[in-house]
């Protein structure tokens, strides 16, 4: 009886297409966001990654104007964003983080000019900034599963190139790899993953499901690797428990999924802790 | 993949009047000197002195104002296969948990190297090359729970899985501590017998002689190069160090126990 119970809540919101379309979208998101997360915080890119999403709202405003998908514009705007933010990392005299938050806030607040302006868009600012998982249609589904494969294969092929250039820069230098190249093929990349999960987590909680899973999973695992696959386990449960909960409690999709991989942080953390003090106290 | 495999090799380096600028600045004036194949040399300074720099314009990585260097009669670019380099640890990020073996695999990783996995032959060689500084049994261990000395052999297993025929090693010793250090110089000396050429920037001057054939002094311009109880006059020592010499005084510079250089 308790079985069948717990099917028939796991199955209750699956007949509705709008859910259907939205658990594939936020399990491809929970999928690849910490595949990129064990990356960007073994390379202190939190902050790039926040920059990175802020920066894609005036592409998103424009892809809501275009119509169809918000993908249309917001991919090649991605793109141009990463390459120009990568570009300023690489040879600006001015600090990196002081030049990707100018960069960062000025785009965001011509997104938020762009959506004043434009009062025929559908979307509301709380929907771009927080996400509006339930609004996908099925280009979306259709763009995010290309863009999760997209992700996931250049992350595959080009894993000995992005690990040798993370780890020691200068090295992979000396041996010929075009290190500033993987630079901004790396941001490209996750340019691409922030904008893929922008209509599940929004502007201000992509960051979240970016790098709470890979931070949950390196308290688990020691090996790089190891912690790539399990972030990405801890992310998939964290949106599809996330979503399920803003189902049956009416709670807004994005702020569930981004507290619920919170909430498996915290639940990690802790029982680290009271392991690590029962051993001591053995 | 290796590059013995592709280029024949006479590992000498020729450095001639060489000058490299930061802006306005004369990081290194005029510097020559060139190391005969299968040789271990020692090269000291104070910090600024363009130890580092020299590394770097022999790598390719700065380029040089004047004067030409030649690497087993390549260009540094040309030669970047044949060069093996040991970085200094805070180069490294550490927050990248990683075994002996991933770290050694890196050296045989190129940009058109498009698939996570390694070969049987990439097994084999990336086996050898930890064989050879003895790491072997500790290929899957993370090098993060190593010594500061297993750290450096797992880097020069790095360069050999890379085939190189010369080594830099940028102030490998330091923080690493004694037993490590002899470790680790018996491990250069074995690759020196078998024709490696290795330059290592060092700070100990006390153990020069015991540990290297040549010494390369290095103040923004060579002061000196040749045998280390040779080299240590008061003069070099002063251009090295300048006022700071005089603390030498009372030491036996180049071996513990030799004082023929002073």
């Amino acid at each position: 009886m308790g079985i069948l119970m717990v099917f028939e809540y796991i199955l209750d919101p699956l007949h509705y297409s709008f859910m259907v379309r939205s658990l594939i979208v936020a399990t491809l998101v929970g999928l690849m966001l910490p595949l990129l997360g064990a990356y960007v915080i073994n390379r202190n890119l939190a902050f790039m990654g926040d920059a990175l999403a802020h920066a894609s709202l005036p592409s998103l405003v424009l892809g809501l104007l275009i119509g169809t998908s918000i993908f249309i514009a917001a991919i090649p705007a991605a793109i141009i964003v990463a390459v120009l933010v990568a570009y300023i990392f690489n040879k600006s005299d001015i600090s990196e983080d002081t030049a990707v938050g100018i960069i960062f806030s000025s785009l965001f607040a011509l997104g938020l000019i762009l959506l004043s302006i434009y009062d025929e868009i559908s979307f509301s600012l709380e929907d771009l900034l927080l996400g509006q998982l339930l609004a996908v249609s099925h280009a979306d589904v259709l763009v995010t599963i290309y863009l999760t494969l997209l992700v996931i294969i250049t992350l595959l092929i080009m894993h000995k190139q992005f690990l040798f250039s993370s780890f020691d820069p200068f090295g992979a230098k000396v041996m010929g790899l075009k290190v500033d190249l993987l630079n901004y093929l790396f941001l490209i990349i996750l340019s691409l993953a922030i904008i893929g999960s922008l209509q599940s987590v929004g502007v201000v909680l992509v960051l979240s499901m970016l790098i709470t899973p890979a931070a949950t999973s390196k308290l688990l695992v020691s090996s790089f690797s190891g912690s790539m696959i399990l972030g990405s386990a801890f992310g998939v449960m964290s949106a599809v428990t996330g979503l399920y909960v803003s189902y049956y409690l009416n709670f807004p999709s994005g702020p569930s999924m981004a507290l619920t991989s919170t909430c498996v942080f915290v639940i990690v953390w802790v029982s680290g802790r009271i392991l690590k003090y029962g051993q001591i106290n053995k | 993949m290796r590059s013995e495999n592709i280029t024949p090799l006479n590992s000498d380096i020729v450095c001639d009047s060489c000058c490299v600028e930061f802006g306005s600045e004369l990081v290194l004036d005029d510097v020559s000197f060139s190391v005969t194949s299968g040789t271990l040399v020692g090269v000291v300074g104070p910090n600024g002195g363009g130890k580092t720099t020299l590394f770097n314009a022999m790598t390719g990585t700065v380029p040089l104002a004047h004067g030409t260097i030649t690497i087993a009669g390549l260009s540094p670019d040309q030669a970047k296969s044949l060069i093996g380099y040991v970085p200094q640890k805070e180069y490294v990020n550490w927050k990248f948990s990683l075994t002996a073996k991933n770290i050694v695999r890196m050296g045989i990783t190129r940009m058109n190297s498009f698939t996570p996995f390694s070969s049987n032959k990439e097994k084999e060689i990336i086996e050898e090359s930890l064989e050879k500084v003895g790491l072997l049994d500790r290929m899957n261990d993370m090098v993060q729970d190593m010594s500061g000395g297993q750290r450096q052999r797992v880097f020069l297993a790095r360069a050999l899985a890379q085939g190189a025929q010369i080594f830099l090693l940028d102030e490998a010793l330091s923080g690493v501590d004694v037993g490590s250090q002899e470790e680790l110089i018996e491990v250069l000396k074995k690759l020196r017998d078998s024709g490696k050429t290795i330059l290592m920037a060092t700070h100990d001057l006390n153990t020069i002689s015991e540990r290297f054939d040549e010494v390369l002094c290095l103040n923004r311009h060579c002061c000196a190069y040749g045998n280390p109880l040779q080299v240590f006059t008061p003069e070099v020592l002063e251009e090295l160090y300048g006022s700071h010499s005089s603390m030498f005084a009372n030491h036996s510079l180049g071996s513990h126990g030799h004082t023929d250089g002073i």
